[in-house]
């Protein structure tokens, strides 16, 4: 181990080739996983905000808000369930803001919600009209004290303040009173318009694991309830984006095992005479092929450290709403640890090789 | 049928004892490397092991010094019997009872000539202090106190053999092989390595097996054996 560390010291001129190509596969594996944090956290901020234990939806709405419609006897039902303390309505509907300053085609995505039991962090509804920004919508242009106008019907909303990580399907959003949201709603979206009382979905607050099967017991199938990481799960296209974006990791992960193999299989090849005079003066398969193991750890952890500081320096780099990217040191840490393993499987290639090295090798052929 | 070469002393470093090697080729011929060979050598004798190209010589050199398993026969080296030993065994016994000092030197490039001679400890018993006084002491001795800091390719020629004469000492072997340990070096040079294995060699009272085929180096050695297609000839 001590001579694989001295080799990797005196000669880092023989391991930059692969350095390299390892720190450029550990860029693009860190980007996509952090790229996938981002997307995945700005669709479903404001579900991971709700301070509960269950969302409701009407039971053909597949998670989906725009889909749902929660009747007044079917809320009744559900704060009718035994372990249930508080059920508060919520409605969301998404549209396009326009910003004073922007251009008049210039307009951001934003996701307004009407809400009853305030998410975390989120402060209680703001009088009519007024809605809590989500801080993304800043790169819009969005000020404290502006008013911006929502959809065709240009419905104004003053922004008293900023709450963060509350994004939804990708937009940044808007936190107001009910009647803010249900008048935005009915000029805006004259189709989607709900009747008095009735609501998009619902956030329950309970006890039980098994709070979202009573839930659903108790309306006689009228509802679909998830607990909040499950409701996540749910929105259309984020466990489609989660799969696409893995497998791609998952391949990238493969080629670098792949790398990794090939380059400690070339350099066994390469010491083979080497390793032969090692094993005559005494050494262990095991201890030569823990040193090629030393070193395809040491040389991914080195590529995983400069990717790393460059994903960093990246994401200080573009621009805040360019691109959904959330660089995390968790993120960092897993695509390392994966890194890591892909580079012991990869020596793994090298191993029957090493066991194969004749120390008779040494002195020549057997003559 | 025996070929024999052998001294009587009291004290051996190795006794070779009817020892075979054949391979089974891919077709399932057998080729005999080494034909019931006996060899003995004393404890401070220097045995010039002289033959072509293929006549068997190097095997010999690494049954004795447990590279290679005999198909048959005794080898008792500093006492210990290593016929029956198995591959783990013999590891073991490489990093304590033999010294092995290779035809192209092959230093470790990367390291300097001190840790060359350190990576004996650090592939055996791993003593630490000691070691780095013996790898010392030997480079002292050897002439490359200097040299210590020096990687193999700062070296000459030479002092690259030198330092592989340290490392194959540096465990305090029963036994030496020294594999065509001249053969890239010109005349006066390998005179001059000759000399110093002889020297090294008697100081130290460690027997040796120098693998050669170069007749003009013999009489820095005790004795010469000849070996043909595989047999011993004294």
């Amino acid at each position: 181990m001590k001579l694989a560390l001295v080799e990797l010291r005196r000669r880092p001129g023989r391991f930059a080739t692969a350095t390299v190509i390892l720190t450029l596969i550990a860029i693009l594996l860190m980007f996509l996983g952090s790229l996938l944090d981002g997307l995945i956290a700005s669709s479903t901020g404001a579900i991971r905000a709700q301070d509960a234990d269950a969302i409701v939806y009407s039971d053909t709405a597949q998670a989906s808000f725009v889909r749902s419609r929660i009747e007044p006897d079917v809320r009744a039902a559900v704060e009718a369930v035994d372990g249930v303390t508080q059920v508060g309505g919520i409605g969301n509907v998404q549209l396009g803001a326009r910003i004073p300053g922007n251009g008049p085609r210039d307009l951001a995505g934003v996701a307004l919600f009407g809400y009853e039991i305030a998410p975390s962090d989120v402060p209680a509804p703001p009088p009519d009209g007024q809605a809590w920004a989500d801080e993304v919508l800043k790169a819009d242009g969005v000020e404290e004290g502006m008013t911006i106008e929502l959809g065709p019907a240009r419905s104004p909303i003053e922004i008293v303040g900023f709450v963060s990580d509350t994004s939804f399907n990708g937009q940044g959003s808007l936190w107001a009173s009910p009647e803010t949201w249900r008048e935005v709603l009915s000029a805006n979206r004259p189709d989607a318009q709900l009747g008095p009382d009735v609501w998009q979905g619902l956030v329950v607050r309970g006890d039980g694991d098994d709070l979202p099967a009573r839930i659903d017991a108790a309306t006689d199938g009228a509802t679909e309830t998830f607990t909040v990481s499950g409701a996540i799960d749910a929105i259309p296209g984020v466990s489609e984006q989660s799969a696409t974006f893995n497998q791609i990791i998952g391949v990238t992960i493969a080629i670098a095992l792949v790398v990794i193999g090939l380059f400690f299989a070339l350099l066994t090849v390469e010491r083979t005479s080497l390793y032969g005079v090692l094993k005559a003066l005494g050494a262990k398969s095991a201890t030569i092929f823990s040193g090629l193991v030393v070193q395809a750890i040491a040389v991914t952890a080195i590529a995983s450290l400069v990717a790393g500081a460059l994903v960093v320096v990246l994401d200080l780099l573009i621009p805040p709403g360019s691109i959904p990217l959330l660089v995390t040191p968790t993120r960092l840490v897993t695509s390392t640890l994966l890194l890591v393993i892909a580079a012991v499987l990869g020596c793994a290639f090298s191993l029957r090789r090493v066991l194969r090295i004749d120390p008779a090798s040494a002195i020549g052929t057997t003559s | 049928m025996n070929t024999t070469a052998t001294t009587a002393p009291v004290d051996t470093a190795l006794r070779m004892s009817d020892v075979r090697k054949v391979y089974t080729m891919g077709d399932g011929s057998e080729v005999v490397a080494l034909d019931h060979a006996t060899l003995t050598l004393g404890s401070d004798e220097i045995v010039a092991l002289v033959g072509p190209s293929g006549s068997g010589k190097t095997t010999l050199c690494s049954i004795a010094g447990g590279i290679l398993s005999a198909t048959e026969g005794r080898i008792v080296v500093g006492g210990e019997d290593i016929s029956d030993h198995d591959a783990k065994e013999l590891t073991k016994f490489r990093q304590s009872m033999v010294g092995f000092v290779f035809q192209s030197v092959n230093l470790v490039p990367f390291l300097n000539a001190r840790e060359n001679l350190l990576v004996v400890d650090e592939l055996g018993k791993r003593t630490g202090a000691p070691a780095r006084a013996r790898a010392d002491q030997l480079l002292e001795e050897l002439g490359l106190a200097d040299r210590a800091k020096n990687l193999p390719s700062q070296l000459s020629g030479g002092q690259r053999q030198r330092v592989a004469i340290g490392r194959a000492l540096m465990n305090d072997p029963a036994l030496v092989l020294f594999d065509e340990p001249t053969s890239a070096l010109d005349t006066k040079l390998g005179e001059q390595v000759m000399e110093l294995i002889q020297t090294e060699m008697k100081s130290r009272g460690t027997a040796a097996i120098v693998v050669t085929h170069d007749e003009r180096i013999t009489h820095f050695c005790d004795r010469s054996v000849h070996i043909i297609d595989g047999r011993l000839e004294a």
